[in-house]
């Protein structure tokens, strides 16, 4: 089973990549943009041996302990 | 008296550390391995700057979960010394000893070169040999070093006095151009509630003896020796 957990910086938080890349998308041409936010994607595999509440619990723990920094960081889960 | 320096896969200022404490302040001092957990015996634990675990994922962050952290952690709740040197300041955030995060330095730009911090306040471990004021001539060496935290949080550390220094430039003043990370409040170190956990992004370590460039960097760790003795 296909999981994907997407972190953001919350929106109070300044992302210097995303302000760095934004600032560089004039010189390469790209008009318009108002505005990057860079965030991380991961895409985990999970045990088909585990039930649906488990699969969910595990994920949970795994994105809100591991793959976030609650102090900057929030997330979104997206189930296959 | 005895201090421990942590050895994470990945730091790289261990034996600046090591060399600091044994060399230059000349009290005994050892490794500690990340998969150690016994801190029996230690007065004081540095962990030094670095790349612990590559800082995969963030920096950091994988740090924090090596088994030697938990001991840490019950070692800094006890009031026990724990001083967090660069990488060692982004693994005390994450593991919550410190308020607050890293984010990357404004302008994505990694620096290295000596600076100037003032000291905020004295009634520290890690500040008793400094005056109010005083200016510290020391290294900075991260990408990541860009202190963020919410609002209420700020307020409260500056209300408790937990900022224990601030970049400043030659004149004392902590102005923009003199921050070279983009930190909030121009703030280079944090200590907690009890002021026994330090955390900041300059590096005492390479700045302990005339050779290096600035001795200053000594006054911290003799900060550290003079608590220790006076308990």
């Amino acid at each position: 089973m296909n999981v994907t957990v997407i972190v953001t910086l919350k929106p109070t938080v300044l992302d210097p990549q995303g302000s760095t890349i934004h600032r560089n998308l004039e010189a390469l041409g790209f008009f318009g943009v108002d505005g990057v936010r860079q965030g991380k994607h991961f895409e985990i595999q999970i045990s088909d041996d585990l039930d649906r509440s488990e699969r969910q619990a595990l994920v949970e723990r795994l994105a809100a302990d591991v793959l976030t920094n609650p102090v900057i960081e929030e997330y979104r889960i997206v189930w296959e | 008296m005895k201090f421990g320096v942590v050895v994470f896969p990945g730091s790289n200022c261990d034996h600046d550390c090591y060399y600091a404490i044994e060399s230059v302040i000349g009290k005994p001092v050892e490794f500690i391995w990340h998969q150690d957990t016994d801190l029996a015996g230690f007065d004081a634990i540095i962990l030094p700057g670095g790349f612990s675990y590559g800082d995969y994922l963030r920096t950091g962050a994988i740090a924090r979960f090596s088994p030697v952290m938990g001991s840490v952690r019950e070692f800094a709740l006890k009031g026990g010394l724990v001083i967090g040197i660069c990488n060692g300041f982004q693994i005390l955030m994450e593991a919550g000893l410190l308020p607050g995060a890293l984010l990357p330095n404004i302008g994505m730009k990694y620096v290295c070169r000596f600076l100037h911090i003032r000291t905020e306040t004295v009634t520290t471990a890690y500040t008793n040999a400094l005056e109010k004021g005083q200016l510290v001539h020391i290294p900075i060496g991260h990408g990541e070093g860009n202190f963020f935290t919410d609002e209420e949080t700020l307020k409260r550390i500056e209300d408790e006095d937990q900022v224990a220094f601030r970049y400043v430039n030659a004149e004392g003043e902590p102005t923009e151009a003199a921050n070279p990370n983009g930190s909030l409040h121009n703030i280079a170190g944090i200590v907690n509630e009890n002021g026994n956990v330090l955390g900041m992004m300059p590096h005492p370590d390479r700045s302990s003896e005339g050779i290096l460039g600035s001795e200053d960097g000594k006054l911290i760790f003799d900060s550290m020796v003079h608590a220790l003795t006076v308990v």
